[in-house]
């Protein structure tokens, strides 16, 4: 990709010069240059208000994949922490890394996040990117995609992780779309071919009835998103430690075009972030009414699950949406899915299906639930669950 | 207040199969329906348009055959429809997508917003609202959940993962929606019967000064080299009987696994 | 002859088969056994505009005929054979107004009615007033610029939950059918009231109340046609009335069938499936053969009142043979179930009680055979 100022075109307005978020645009004789500065992240060419300012892009073929080298991963943090997702990113790529002889870089964007690189560096980064600006404090699209694109372009990485989630597909779409790079969403598994040397990335697509491998092989870098708790991040271990590259950015807040206003966390209160759990308790149709979520809950604390549901009972208005769990809901991956009274209609198994141990607890047996369940139970969850309950607790008796 | 909607044509996803001599999708058979979560998209378009006046228009790329998809939109209250159709479109990946529907979005020209679904229900990649976006060098705000305009402003409920967060965006923007945003609409029958009457306008490629490079395959930079079935766990076990019995053996194997 | 429907026709029918697969008959067994009047289903319909289909467009409907009306009522029943019902009793009330109301008249209760806004019902049958409607007892009595009403109605469709009526009262007893006369009566009328709802056989989710009526005020301008000439509205609607209810006789049949074929093939006995059986098997070709005959009479009926032609006895002959087909019909599907069958864990047994209600309702099996007689005597007139 290259980036080329129209001369003529250019009125000297100096609006591109806040927009530019590594200061690499001078005036010169009222005209805008750019300066060594200079990543073509093309944020000034959306605030060139007489197409002054062109992005060139390269065509199928043109791209010399040769001068990329190196596996990024993109960090999300999330209230000064940094998220699960990528320390598991950044495991899954040093396996990547190793296979292609080059190592693993972690990108971090945010304000006043200095301590993560210790974070990145323990679970196994090389090279940590420290992007940090108070307009950074909370993932918007544009500066983010701005400062990732420049960072792209400048240091061409061959491989570029993210994780799916909502930050993730926001950030990788919009940078994908710039730079003109191939993406693909969602990935639940990546391996180096042996003889290309190209990313394969494999995702499940048609609602889960299908897996497809994708490729990139004329545009760099490669990019996926990748879901949430399908890797595995490496043991933390604080004696590792990552070369760590402070970039230096100027955002100009006037020049971004999203304010956030508010944010609220889900009023359910309860641990309802389901990507991120360990062990998730759902709850269905087959609940019959409401309040028999308590049951669910209950089932959930005993063994510090979060609660998921069906989109029936989402629909019916027995539980607010963030808790629902499917293709219109949300793709979870725990280590284990406890379903009750859940049928198992293919948007369900859609968002659950690649969990690692399912258990089901339906009346009906030929329930489609039955089909990706590790433990079915044929039987009425109204006497099942507070088994279960009890089980678990006698156990703990008997430990403690 | 003028507002298109990009919309998918999709195979039924709970109906589609894969035939496991050949890995390839079986998808004869298969009803084709609108994505579902442009169906949102659409019903917030023509919600939006009702109270604050203006035009929906909905814009498709797809094979001839989508237009059915399309009179569906505009049966649900679309006013203008619209299907970018082209041989050269054929085997667009998102990026490709994105850019053929930014020239189209082009060439209508007048929006104040544009809408779409969060993603699409068979490829469920999410990527082609903001590549459409960033083809038109417009903000996105993704996943809404609750939309509200307030003269050139608009401010748009987000949902994620679990949070919701308000942003304010001034148009013309781009908005991709959740399920939960709304309930579509159920067309009438006098609805459907007037929107097999309506126009649907078929642009090809040289309508939107597509450039043909950047089209379809040429234009996708990802490729899908092999399809599979996924391994579905086939050694489920199954219990059935007391209720206390069945529970405890389940809970016992889990603990035994060191699952929990 | 054509048996093909226009493609806008097929749209529809597609529409509504799509509609009561997803909606209707995955809640029908719950709606039954809750006995709670299905207001959902009823708001589909509505969205769908499927309240007016032989509607004339002035008034909002679809203007396309008694046929596709039964065929559309025949999908309904089978998905949901209380739904059907509702779609059924519905057109009692909005048939009438249509045929025989004022411009007026129509342009306040049949636009309505068509959008699906305000539910329909009609009230004749009394105590002693069944089959028999000359024996209306119910009295209306004309004072100043209104009518009075005074009796009592029962097992009245949609009793309670309509907004809109057509009543059949009595201005003079002693001159039989001569006297009576049909009004329009709104909901909430003072001196209009609803008695109880009968506890039946089956059909717990569909009302059937007692109308009663205590010196309930009716403006003359409700009077429906012309004072005395009720006993006209009253057999007209009765007509379509009985193709209502081959209509809704079919769709339980083909319900029935459904379950039963699909039973058959999954149920093993002897080490194969039941369906293996030559006993099943023409069990069910024989159900299947008087589906088809009874779909064909009531589709005849309701074409020649398309046609405008005579349909009375048609429609008669497709209740008579059609009523008494659904009985056989879901009781051979029980008898396929087997064991299971007669358990409410599966819908043919309901099928099987809601079934004898078509052999009594809008005139018993011995009726329909005395119009049909009584309309072939007068044709074979020698």
């Amino acid at each position: 990709m290259a980036i080329y100022i129209d001369k003529p075109k250019c009125i000297g307005c100096k609006m591109c010069i806040p927009a530019c978020p590594y200061g690499a645009i001078d005036m010169v004789d009222d005209k805008a240059e750019f300066n060594e500065n200079c990543t073509s992240c093309g944020a000034c060419a959306y605030a060139c208000p007489t197409g002054a300012i062109v992005l060139e892009m390269a065509g199928k073929g043109e791209v010399d994949t040769s001068e990329y080298e190196g596996l990024w991963v993109v960090g999300e943090i999330n209230d000064g922490r940094m998220a699960m997702v990528t320390a598991e990113l950044i495991g899954e790529g040093r396996r990547l890394a190793e296979k292609r002889d080059t190592d693993v870089s972690c990108v971090l964007m945010g304000h006043e996040i200095g301590h993560l690189a210790d974070r990145a560096a323990g679970y196994g980064a090389d090279r940590v990117f420290l992007v940090d600006h108070p307009a950074l404090k909370r993932y918007r699209t544009q500066p983010f995609t701005d400062v990732l694109t420049g960072l792209i372009n400048r240091n061409k990485p061959e491989i570029v992780l993210i994780g799916a989630t909502s930050m993730g597909r926001d950030l990788a779409s919009r940078v994908a779309a710039r730079i003109k790079a191939g993406l693909t969403a969602d990935c639940t598994e990546l391996s180096i071919n042996d003889e290309t040397g190209l990313l394969e990335q494999t995702r499940p697509a048609f609602g889960g009835n299908v897996m497809a491998t994708i490729l990139c092989e004329f545009t760099r870098p490669q990019m996926a998103t990748v879901r949430p708790k399908v890797m595995k991040p490496l043991e933390f271990d604080d004696s590792r430690e990552a070369e760590v590259i402070e970039v230096p950015v100027e955002i100009n807040e006037k020049s971004i075009a999203t304010k956030i206003l508010e944010v609220v966390k889900d009023e359910s209160g309860s641990d309802v972030n389901l990507t991120e759990a360990d062990i998730i308790v759902s709850g269905g149709r087959g609940l019959g009414d409401p309040k028999h979520f308590a049951l669910i809950e209950e089932l959930a604390d005993t063994i510090g699950g979060a609660v998921g549901a069906s989109r029936a009972t989402v629909d019916a208005g027995w539980i607010p949406a963030t808790h629902q769990v499917g293709q219109t809901g949300k793709t979870v991956h725990p280590k284990l899915y406890i379903a009750c009274g859940i049928s198992g209609a293919v948007q369900h198994l859609a968002g659950m299906s690649s969990s690692d141990v399912i258990v089901a607890i339906n009346k009906d047996p030929d329930a489609p639930i039955f089909n990706v369940a590790h433990y079915g139970i044929v039987g009425d969850l109204f006497e099942v669950v507070p088994a279960m309950i009890e089980a678990i607790k006698q156990r703990r008796g008997d430990t403690a | 207040m003028n507002i298109i909607v990009c919309i998918k044509q999709v195979p039924d996803t709970s109906e589609v199969s894969i035939d496991p001599e050949t890995n390839t999708i079986v998808r004869e058979g298969v009803p084709a329906i609108i994505n579902p979560f442009d169906e949102n998209a659409i019903e917030q378009a023509v919600q939006m348009v009702e109270e604050h006046g203006g035009k929906v228009t909905v814009l498709s790329m797809g094979p001839p055959q989508a237009e059915a998809a399309l009179r569906e939109a505009l049966a649900m209250g679309a006013d203008e429809a619209i299907l970018v159709s082209d041989r050269c479109f054929a085997a667009s990946d998102t990026l490709a997508t994105s850019y053929v529907l930014s020239t189209a979005i082009r060439e209508i020209g007048d929006y104040d917003l544009i809408f779409c679904g969060k993603q699409a229900f068979d490829g469920d990649t999410a990527q082609v609202p903001p590549g459409i976006a960033e083809h038109l060098g417009i903000p996105q705000v993704t996943f809404a959940i609750g939309i509200e305009v307030d003269g050139r402003k608009v401010r748009v409920r987000r949902l994620l993962e679990d949070e919701f967060e308000t942003v304010e965006v001034k148009m013309p923007a781009l908005i991709s929606v959740v399920k939960q945003i709304n309930e579509p609409r159920r067309p009438g029958i006098k609805a459907k019967l007037a929107a097999k009457k309506k126009e649907v306008k078929v642009w090809d490629a040289s309508c939107i000064d597509a450039d043909a490079c950047l089209c379809g395959f040429d234009g996708s930079p990802t490729r899908v080299v092999r399809t599979f079935a996924p391994s579905r766990n086939t050694e489920g076990k199954k219990y059935e009987g007391e209720p206390k019995e069945v529970a405890t053996a389940v809970v016992e194997a889990l603990i035994a696994e060191k699952i929990i | 002859m054509d048996f093909n429907f226009t493609e806008d026709e097929q749209m529809i029918i597609d529409a509504v088969h799509e509609i009561g697969q997803e909606e209707f008959e995955p809640r029908a067994s719950e709606v039954a056994e809750l006995g709670e009047f299905p207001w959902e289903n009823i708001e589909i319909l509505r969205e769908m505009d499927l309240f007016g289909i032989p509607v004339p467009e002035e008034y909002g409907g679809l203007e396309m005929g008694f046929l596709l009306w039964g065929v559309v009522g025949e999908l309904l029943s089978r998905y949901c054979s209380t739904t059907g019902s509702v779609f059924g009793a519905h057109m009692l009330c909005q048939y009438p107004i249509m045929a025989f109301g004022t411009d007026e008249q129509k342009d306040k209760y049949l636009r309505p009615l068509t959008s699906g806004e305000h539910i329909g019902a009609f009230g004749l049958t009394e105590p002693n007033a069944g089959s028999d409607a000359g024996s209306v007892a119910t009295k209306a009595e004309l004072r100043g610029d209104k009518y009075i009403l005074n009796g009592t109605k029962i097992f009245i469709s949609n009793g309670g939950v309509a907004e809109t009526y057509v009543v059949i009262a009595n201005l003079d007893p002693s001159k039989g059918t001569r006297g009576l006369t049909a009004f329009i009566v709104e909901k909430g009328m003072p001196g209009f009231e609803f008695g109880k709802n009968e506890k039946k056989m089956g059909w717990d989710a569909l009302p059937n109340r007692e109308l009663i009526f205590q010196d309930c005020e009716v403006p003359v301008e409700n009077v429906l046609y012309k004072p005395g000439r009720g006993f006209r509205v009253a057999m007209d609607t009765l007509g379509v009335g009985r193709l209502g209810m081959a209509v809704g006789a079919v769709g339980l049949a083909q319900a029935a069938f459904d379950a039963a074929i699909v039973y058959a093939q999954q149920r093993e006995q002897f080490g194969q499936k039941i369906s293996e059986f030559q006993a099943i098997q023409f069990k069910l070709a024989d159900m299947a053969t008087e589906i088809e005959i009874s779909r064909l009479m009531y589709q005849k009926a309701a074409w020649l009142k398309d046609q405008g032609e005579s349909f009375e006895k048609e429609a008669a002959m497709a209740k008579l043979y059609s009523s008494e087909m659904v009985s056989r019909v879901t009781s051979d599907a029980v008898q396929i179930h087997g064991g299971v069958g007669y358990t409410r864990e599966f819908p043919v047994e309901r099928y099987m009680r809601e079934a004898k209600l078509f052999e009594i309702v809008e005139g018993t099996s011995e009726i329909q055979r005395g119009i049909i007689a009584n309309r072939l005597l007068r044709e074979y007139r020698i």
